[in-house]
Order: C-alpha cells, then structure tokens, then sequence
C-alpha cells in the first residue's frame, strides 16, 4: 500500500485546499497588495499616521463585523448593528448633558439590550429568519430614535472627553482605541474558539438539527447571541461617536454593509459552522484600505456599495465551491 | 378541495378585515369619502407591486432581498430621464424601464441558478448592488415625470350613467388591477405558472417531474423584477420625482405575504390574499394619522405590525412543518 506512488494532486485543487486550510494567509497577501498599489497611486501616504488613521478607522468596522461574524457562524446576520450603534451613540450623547457619563452610558446600552432581546426571541422562538427580523427592529429602533429626538432638541449634544480620547486620541502614535478593541477581540476569539458557548455557536450554525438532539437549548443560545451582538453594537456607537465626533441620525448606518462584506471576507461562511474573528480583523483592515483606494480614485458612493455587493457574492460562491470540492 | 375552500377562506376573511377597517376609518373621520379613499390607492400601489414581486418568488420557494432596491433604481431611471424630456419620450421610457427590471429579475434568477448560492445571499448581494447603482443614476432625489403618466393614477375613471359608482373607483386602483391581471391570470392558467408552484412545493418533485428547474426559477425572478419595475414607476408616478434610497418596501412586502397566506416555505397562496393584506396595513396606518398620532409614533407602530405579522408567519410555518 505504501509503495503506490501518490497521484500528483492538481494545481488547481492545490491551491483551493490550501486556501481552505489556511485562509489568512491569502487574506494577509490581499491587504498588502492594496497597500502596494495605494504606495504606488500616491507616494509616500502610506506613513506613521495613515497607519494609525486606518487602524482608527477599521476598530469600529471589525467590532460590527465581530458581530456579524458571530451571528453568521449561527447561520443568521444582524443588519439591526447599525440602527443600535446609532441609537446608543445618540442616546449617550444627549443624556450626559443631564447626568454622569457612566450613567448617561448605562442608559445608552439599554435600547442596545432590548433590541437584541427581541432579536433573539424573534430568531431564536419564532424562528424568523434572522436577517427579516433584524431588518424589522432596525425600523423600529430607527423610528424610536426619531420619536426620542424630538424630546431632547432643545437639551442640545455633547460628546464626553475621554470618549473622544478613546476615539481619535493617539498615544506614542498608538490609537487609544485599542485599548477597547484589543480586550474585546481577544474576548471574541477566547469565546469563540475556548468556550462552551462558542462551541454552541458552531454545532448550532454547523447543524442544528443535530445539536438540538444533543441537548442544546437552541432559543437560549441564540438569544444570548443576539443579545451579545447587540451589545457590542451598542459599544460600537460609544466609540464611533467619539471619532467621528457629530451625532446623528444616521450615524453608523454606513457601516452595516461594510461589516457584513468583512466578515464574508474574512472567511466566516454566511451559512454558518465555518469561520473565525481573526479573520474577520483583516477583512475590516481589508475594508478600510479598499475604501481609501476608492476615494483616492474618486469613486462615488454608488459604485462603493456595487463593489460590496459583488465582494459579497463572489466569495460566498468561491466558498462554495472550496467546500464542495472537499 | 377543502384546502380550496380554506385558502379562499382566508382571503375573504381579510377582505372582511378591511370592510371592518373602512368602516372604522369611517367612525374616526365621519367625511372619509371616495377621495380619501383614491389618495389611499395611490399610497398603495408601489407596495402592492412590491408585494406581487415578493408573492411571484416567494411561492417559487425563494425571496427577493432586492424588491425596494430595485425599485429605487428603476425609480430613479425613469425619473431621471424624463427630466427634461418630452411628453412623447416617455412613451419609451416606460417600456424601457419594465425591461430593465425584466431583465435585472433575470439575472437575480441566473446568479441564483449558476452559483448555487442560496436565494437570500445572493438578492442581498444583489440589494447592495442596484442600492449602489441607483446612487449613481441619481445622488439625491430628483428627476420629473410625464404630465400624461401622472394623469394616468390621478383621478376616478368615469363611468357614463353611474357617477356614484364611478367615484368611488380611482384610476390608480384600475391601473393596478390591469397590470396585475395581464401577468398574473394567464401566467396562473399556464404551464408555467403550475411549474412556478412545483419548484416551491418540492423542487426535487418537480425535477423529478420533468419540469426544468432552473429556467422556472430564472423567470419567476424576471417576472418579479419586472413587478418591481411596475413599482418603481408607480412611485415616480405618485411622488413626480425619482428617489436612490428605497422605504420600507423590503419588509412592507415580506410582511403582506405572510399576512396575505402565502407560506414562506413556498408552493402555496395566491396573489389577491398578499394585495388585499397591503391595503389592510396601509388603512392601519392612514387610521393611525388620522387619530392624530405623531407619524414618526405611526412608523414604530407600522414596523412593530408587519414584525408581529412575520413572526406568527414564521411561528405557522414552523408548527406546519412539525405535525
């Protein structure tokens, strides 16, 4: 049996086992091409502080994307991150004109939490499928928001300092705002890859069938879930706000499509069980970079989005096909 | 035939549902009268083709993600290139536009076919896509429309000898009855439309059949496309100017064919349940303005019905798929 000569395995099918295997490192390969090409349309803008800058920029993005990617993994989405993120952000930034940061914060979250309860129980109960059920509460959330902005016109908005530290501060030229986003990746990771509940996350995504005969609970995990994801939205307007430094209406709305697009990219399958968070992390670096090339290159908003959506179809098909070939 | 018998059921239950809330709507404003009630079919007509391209897939066993992006750019074409334009013109722009949405239905039908990708991912690729085209057809909102097209959904259709009548049946509502009825009555008489029905009962049944899978599903997703195209342009009819960002239509739609019937696993329900549940939820929100509740309180309220509405749909299916 030993002596049989191995078939040659063809390039081709090489290639795409490899990528399965390993999908970082085509990941790392893509994000420093984009930086090649951005050295090369403009010498000398990829310095110190663009660094710093996209790193500001993407944490935002990879903690919506951390979202998505857990949900996805459950085989769901949450396109309700952007209406909580706003939601808190505003919230948080109208009531510290009357009360404490820490409380002003406390309240903020609360919408955050209550939009994920319904969320999960939605998904995790009723069994909507999750991408109508987020799209119905992000209406809902959005109209509360407008009824609630009528009541604090006059109150007026500010952004706490250390919220703007966190946001756009540098230290030694080190964004501060990675001292939020550090802890929380590695909470992500730690969840995901050492925890019972992270595990659930994949049996449940992976087969749910399956894991429901195993005895897991499957509307308690996915409310939790949801609830989790919600949270971290929520944080994520806290800290947006703080960078981007004018609350509004329609705050972090932009970035739901981007953190959809990172997570697919970063090579969490949108029909869940396969995928992790730090690839995910690069799909957002990925993200941010592709943006500034695009602005670079004077690209309107329109063909941004077309090129998103096409990002997102295409991997999930090659995905596809690497996960049928195997 | 007893699931004749319940199907048609549900729809006159719904169509005693909206009597109920006209006559409720009558009670609150005593001079709600036949042009309150014309102005209430203009509001109805985008979502109700939204919601007959939503039906078309959705008894075809998918869903369309991109119904409101696709009208907002087939939206914002018209209207885009009217503006400024002749009377005349629009008589090419109008069939130009439906092609387009033929067309773009068919190529959400192609890409779901050819990549294997499941439905949902692939219109919400798709959603991102014509979102980002119609931004670029059109920054901001804008654009005209054809006197003569306007004409067309404004006022009732005169009837000789029967003014009472005639007063009570607006243009809008004879437009969409026309457009709904050329499709949708031969297509249901067809081979084709029994075919549309087989893929989403079970699509391996229907393969196993002979009915040839793919290309059904391609033109019920064209079909649907070109419903939407419908919609589009009667949102630029009613509006009179072309707008990138789409409403509600999305969850509007999903939501009034849940209500209207239609399971969402596919393969059953009609057309007329899913139309005669968009008017109930737009009488539910003309009710509510007319209480004088604040139009933002009116949209929480409007997006809490059509999610309560998806959820008992889903909570159905669910219990149906379990006995």
């Amino acid at each position: 049996m030993s002596t049989t000569a191995i078939q040659p395995v063809p390039l081709g099918r090489r290639v795409k086992r490899f990528m399965a295997d390993r999908p970082l490192i085509p990941l790392i390969i893509l994000l420093v091409i984009l930086v090649v090409v951005l050295q090369i349309l403009r010498p000398g803008i990829v310095n110190e502080r663009w660094l710093a800058n996209t790193v500001k920029f993407a944490i935002p993005l990879a903690i919506l994307a951390g979202c998505q990617t857990m949900t996805m993994l459950t085989g769901g989405i949450d396109l309700s991150v952007g209406t909580v993120a706003t939601m808190s952000a505003f919230i948080m930034a109208t009531q510290v004109v009357n009360h404490d940061p820490g409380v002003a914060i406390l309240i903020a979250l609360v919408p955050a939490v209550l939009i994920g309860l319904v969320n999960g129980i939605g998904v995790g109960v009723f069994r909507v499928h999750p991408l109508i059920m987020t799209l119905g509460t992000s209406l809902i959330g959005t109209g509360c928001l407008q009824v609630y902005q009528r009541t604090v016109i006059a109150s007026g908005a500010k952004i706490p300092p250390f919220l703007a530290w966190l946001g756009t501060g540098l230290t030694y030229g080190v964004p501060n705002a990675l001292l939020l986003f550090v802890p929380i990746a590695i909470l992500i990771v730690f969840t995901l890859n050492r925890t019972g509940f992270g595990r659930l996350l994949y049996a449940v995504g992976d087969n749910e069938g399956a894991a429901r005969l195993s005895g897991v609970r499957y509307w308690q995990v996915i409310t939790a879930l949801y609830v989790i994801s919600s949270v971290l939205a929520g944080i994520t307007g806290l800290l947006y706000v703080g960078l981007i430094k004018a609350p509004s209406l329609s705050l972090a709305e932009p970035l739901v499509l981007p953190s959809v697009a990172a997570a697919v990219i970063g090579g969490t399958s949108i029909f869940g069980g396969r995928g992790g968070y730090t690839g995910t992390i690069i799909g957002a670096l990925i993200l941010t970079v592709l943006t500034t090339l695009l602005t670079i290159l004077q690209m309107p908003e329109g063909a941004r989005r077309i090129l998103f959506g096409l990002i997102v179809l295409f991997v999930t098909a090659a995905y596809l096909r690497i996960i049928e070939d195997r | 035939m007893s699931r004749l018998v319940r199907r048609q059921g549900w729809v006159a239950g719904l169509l005693v549902l909206f009597v109920i809330l006209l006559v409720i709507t009558r009670l609150i404003q005593p001079g709600y009268g036949s042009g309150d009630f014309g102005s209430l079919v203009r509001a109805v007509l985008p979502y109700a083709f939204a919601v007959a391209a939503q039906t078309i897939v959705v008894i075809a066993g998918g869903i369309d993600l991109s119904v409101g992006a696709m009208m907002a750019l087939t939206s914002v074409t018209a209207a885009s290139m009217m503006d400024g334009a002749s009377e005349e013109y629009a008589l090419f722009v109008v069939p130009f536009v439906l092609a387009m949405g033929l067309v773009l239905g068919a190529v959400n039908g192609m890409l779901i076919v050819v990549t294997r990708v499941p439905d949902i991912v692939v219109t919400l690729a798709t959603l991102f896509v014509l979102q980002g085209a119609a931004l670029l057809v059109l920054g901001a909102p804008g654009g005209a429309v054809a006197e003569w097209l306007r004409a067309t959904i404004v006022g009732t259709v005169q009837i000789p000898g029967l003014p009472g009548i005639s007063a009570w049946i607006p243009k809008a509502l004879v437009l969409l009855v026309v457009c709904l009825c050329i499709i949708w009555v031969p297509l249901k008489r067809s081979k084709l439309g029994l075919s549309i029905y087989a893929i989403g009962s079970s699509e391996l049944a229907a393969f196993r059949s002979g009915v040839p899978v793919a290309r059904t599903r391609i033109i019920a997703y064209a079909l649907s496309g070109l419903f939407a195209a419908m919609g589009g342009l009667a949102l630029t009819m009613s509006t009179g100017i072309g707008a990138p960002i789409p409403g509600p239509y999305l969850l509007a739609s999903v939501a009034a064919v849940v209500l209207g019937g239609v399971a969402l696993g596919g393969g059953k329900g009609g057309l007329l349940g899913p139309i005669v549940a968009v008017f109930v939820l737009r009488l539910v929100r003309t009710d509510l303005t007319l209480l004088a509740i604040d139009p933002n309180v009116t949209a929480i309220i409007e997006g809490a019905i059509m999610v309560a509405v998806v959820m008992f749909g889903a909570f159905i299916t669910m219990r149906s798929r379990q006995s």
